[in-house]
C-alpha cells in the first residue's frame, strides 16, 4: 500500500454522517412475514432486472406442447385434437415441474456470494429467505402455467371442466411445484453450487416426467416401469389435472393422492431447508 | 457514548477466551483471547489467511466456535446469537450486497429486514444515499459500482439502524488512496457517534490511523497487542534507504551509519545502496533529527549521497519484529474463500 498523503486528504469530498447516526434504541426485529415478503420482493426485482432468466420457463412448455401434439398426437391419440385432451394437462404438470429447480439454483447462487452472509447476520426468521424465494417461484410457475393453458386453447384444446376446473388444476400444479421448491432449496443449501443444482434438477426431474402417464399410457411399458409410473406422484398429478380440466369425474382419488404428495414433500423438505439455512459454518 | 443496549454490566463490547475454530485439520483460530472496550475502534491486523475473517465470523454468529467462549455486547455467541444479531452489523469482503439490485433497492431491502416500515426504509435509503454521495447512482445496479462506491454503500447498509458494534472486514483492501481516506473518515465518524468498531486490515498504516488498540494475528494466534505507539516501539521506525554516487564508498558509508544510527545496516543487492532498519528513537528525539545527523556525518566523511528515503515499517517488518518470522503462507485455505 502506498501511504496516502495529507494533500490528498484535503481534496476528498467527504461523506457527512451528521445527524444520521442516531443512538440505537432498543433493537427492533422484522417480523417473519415482513421479512419473507421482503425476500419475495427481492426475487421479483431480480426477475425484473434480468427478464432473460424466464427464457426456459417460457420455452419448455411451448416446445413440449407443440412438439408432442403434432409429432406424436396422431399416432398416440388418433388425432392431435383428441390427444390434446390427455396431453395438455400433462404439459401443464411438466412445464411447471421442469422449472422448479431454478429457484434452488438462484438460492445456491446467493450462497456463493457475500450477500448470503449479510442476510444471515441479521436477526430475521431463518425460513424467510427460502419462503421469499418461493414467492418468486410462484410467479414463475404461474407464468409457465398460463403459457400452457393459453397455447392449448389456441391450438384447439377445449376444457370440459370450464374455467373453474382450469383454475383448480393450475392451483394444484403450482402447489406441487412449490413443494418441489422446498426440495430444491434444501439441495441448494446442501451442495452450495448453482450448476450442481441445475444438473441434479435436470437429472431428477426429466426422467420421472417421461416415466409417467403424461405423454403415453403405460400399457406398452415393461412391468417394472409400469410399477414406477403407478407410484410416480407426477402420474397422479397429471391424472388429477386431467380430471379437473376435462371434468371427467373420478378426480377425488388422483387429487387426494396429489395433495398427500404435496404435503409429504413439503413436510420433509421445508424444515430441512430452514435447518440448513441456519446451519453455522 | 451509549450504554445499556446490551446486557446490564457488560462493560466490554467483545470478550473472548481461547477461541478455537478448526476446518478439518486446519486450526483457523488457535486460541484467541480478546477484550474490546465499548466505544473503541479496535484494529485486527494480520496477513491473508491469518484468521481475521474467521474471528469476525465467529463473533458475528456466522460460524460456531469449536472451543473457547466469546461474549459480544454481553451475550454469548452460541446461546445469545439472536440478541447479538439484532445489535451488530457486519460489512466486508464476505458480507456484501446484492449485485443484481440497485443501490436504492439494496438499502430498502436491508431496511425492511432491520424491522423498519416500508416508508421508513425508503426514507432511510434516500438519506443514506445522499450522505454517502450516491444519490446519482441510486438507480444503477450495484454490479456497475466502482470499488469505492460499493464499499460506501456497503457501510451505509450497516448504518440503516445504528449498530452498537460494527464489524468491518478489510474495508479498504484494493482501494485507491482517495477512496481509502473517505472510508477512514467514515469510520472515525461512526466511532465518534459511539459505535464500537472492530476493523480487520492487512495494513499497519490503516490500523495506526484508525484504531486505538491493535491486536496482531498470525496463524490463528494473537502475536502482539497494544496501542499503535506500543507496537511501533517494537517494530521500529522504518527502513532508511540510501543510494550513493560511488559504490566504492559503500563500506565507508556503512561504518559511518553503524556509528550514528541504532539499527542493523544492510548492504543490498544494488551495489550503490544501503539500508538501515531503524530502531524507534527514545525520548524526545525524532527520526528526522537522527537521519539529519547521519547525513551530516556522511557528508563530513566525504561520502556522496545520491538518494535518501525513509520507508514506513511494512507489515512484513512488523511480523519480523513480533514473531521473528515473516508472515507465513495462508494458515488456512478456507479463509481464502471469504477474502
Amino acid at each position: 500500500m502506498t501511504p496516502p498523503t495529507a494533500t490528498v486528504s484535503r481534496a476528498v469530498p467527504e461523506a457527512r454522517l451528521d445527524g444520521l447516526l442516531a443512538p440505537a434504541g432498543p433493537p427492533r426485529r422484522a417480523g417473519a412475514l415482513a421479512a419473507s415478503a421482503t425476500f419475495g420482493w427481492r426475487a421479483m426485482l431480480k426477475i425484473k432486472h434480468d427478464p432473460k432468466q424466464l427464457t426456459d420457463v417460457i420455452a419448455i412448455p411451448v416446445v413440449f406442447t407443440v412438439l408432442f401434439t403434432y409429432i406424436f398426437g396422431g399416432a398416440l391419440g388418433g388425432t392431435p385434437g383428441h390427444y390434446l385432451k390427455t396431453l395438455l394437462p400433462g404439459t401443464l404438470v411438466m412445464g411447471v415441474t421442469a422449472c422448479t429447480m431454478y429457484g434452488g439454483a438462484r438460492l445456491a447462487q446467493d450462497v456463493t456470494t457475500g450477500v448470503f452472509d449479510r442476510f444471515r447476520s441479521l436477526s430475521v426468521w431463518r425460513g424467510a429467505l427460502v419462503l421469499g424465494s418461493l414467492l418468486g417461484d410462484a410467479g414463475r410457475y404461474l407464468l409457465a402455467a398460463a403459457i400452457v393453458v393459453i397455447l392449448g386453447v389456441v391450438i384447439g384444446y377445449r376444457p370440459g371442466g370450464g374455467p373453474q376446473g382450469m383454475v383448480a388444476a393450475v392451483a394444484l400444479v403450482i402447489a406441487f411445484g412449490l413443494s418441489l421448491s422446498w426440495l430444491w432449496a434444501a439441495v441448494a443449501l446442501l451442495v452450495r453450487d448453482p450448476a450442481t443444482v441445475m444438473n441434479l434438477g435436470l437429472a431428477l426431474v426429466i426422467p420421472p416426467t417421461f416415466a409417467s402417464n403424461i405423454f403415453v399410457q403405460p400399457r406398452s411399458m415393461p412391468g417394472w416401469l409400469q410399477a414406477f409410473v403407478a407410484i410416480n406422484p407426477i402420474s397422479h398429478l397429471a391424472d388429477a389435472a386431467r380430471d379437473l380440466m376435462n371434468n371427467t369425474g373420478g378426480a377425488g382419488g388422483a387429487v387426494a393422492w396429489s395433495l398427500i404428495a404435496i404435503a409429504a414433500i413439503t413436510l420433509v423438505f421445508a424444515p430441512l431447508a430452514i435447518r440448513l439455512y441456519g446451519r453455522q459454518g | 457514548m451509549k450504554s445499556g443496549n446490551g446486557r446490564a454490566g457488560a462493560s466490554l463490547a467483545i470478550e473472548a477466551h481461547g477461541l478455537v475454530k478448526a476446518y478439518g485439520k486446519d486450526r483457523a483460530l488457535d486460541g484467541i483471547d480478546l477484550r474490546v472496550g465499548r466505544g473503541q475502534v479496535f484494529g485486527f491486523l494480520g496477513p491473508n489467511g491469518a484468521g481475521k475473517t474467521t474471528t469476525i465470523r465467529v463473533l458475528a454468529t456466522l460460524a460456531r466456535p469449536d472451543g473457547g467462549t466469546a461474549r459480544v455486547l454481553g451475550f454469548d455467541v452460541v446461546s445469545g446469537a439472536a440478541e447479538i444479531r439484532a445489535r451488530v452489523a457486519v460489512t466486508g469482503q464476505f458480507a456484501s450486497l446484492d449485485d443484481d439490485l440497485t443501490g436504492y433497492e439494496n438499502l430498502v431491502v436491508f431496511g425492511r429486514l432491520r424491522g423498519l416500515s416500508r416508508a421508513a426504509s425508503k426514507q432511510r435509503a434516500d438519506e443514506l444515499l445522499a450522505a454517502f454521495g450516491l444519490t446519482g447512482a441510486a438507480g444503477r445496479p450495484v454490479r456497475a459500482y466502482s470499488g469505492g462506491m460499493r464499499r460506501r454503500l456497503d457501510i451505509g447498509a450497516s448504518l440503516i439502524v445504528t449498530p452498537d458494534l460494527l464489524f468491518l472486514d478489510e474495508p479498504t483492501t484494493g482501494m485507491d488512496p482517495r477512496s481509502q481516506i473517505q472510508v477512514w473518515d467514515l469510520v472515525r465518524q461512526i466511532a465518534a457517534a459511539g459505535t464500537t468498531v472492530l476493523l480487520t486490515t492487512q495494513y499497519l498504516e490503516e490500523a495506526d490511523q484508525l484504531a486505538g488498540q491493535i491486536a496482531v494475528i498470525d496463524h490463528g494466534r494473537i502475536v502482539a497487542e497494544g496501542t499503535s505507539a506500543q507496537l511501533k516501539a517494537q517494530v521500529g521506525a522504518g527502513t532508511l534507504h540510501i543510494r550513493l554516487l560511488d559504490g566504492q564508498q559503500r563500506s565507508k558509508a556503512r561504518a559511518v551509519l553503524a556509528g550514528t544510527l541504532e539499527g542493523a545496516v544492510r548492504m543490498d543487492g544494488d551495489p550503490l545502496a544501503l539500508s538501515v532498519l531503524l530502531a524507534s528513537p527514545t525520548g524526545a528525539t525524532d527520526v528526522g533529527r537522527l537521519i539529519g545527523h547521519a547525513m551530516t556525518r556522511l557528508s563530513d566523511a566525504r561520502v556522496a549521497v545520491a538518494e535518501v528515503s525513509l520507508g514506513q515499517p511494512s507489515l512484513h517488518e512488523a511480523f519480523l519484529a513480533f514473531t521473528g518470522n515473516p508472515p507465513g503462507p495462508a494458515a488456512t485455505d478456507h479463509e481464502d474463500t471469504y477474502s
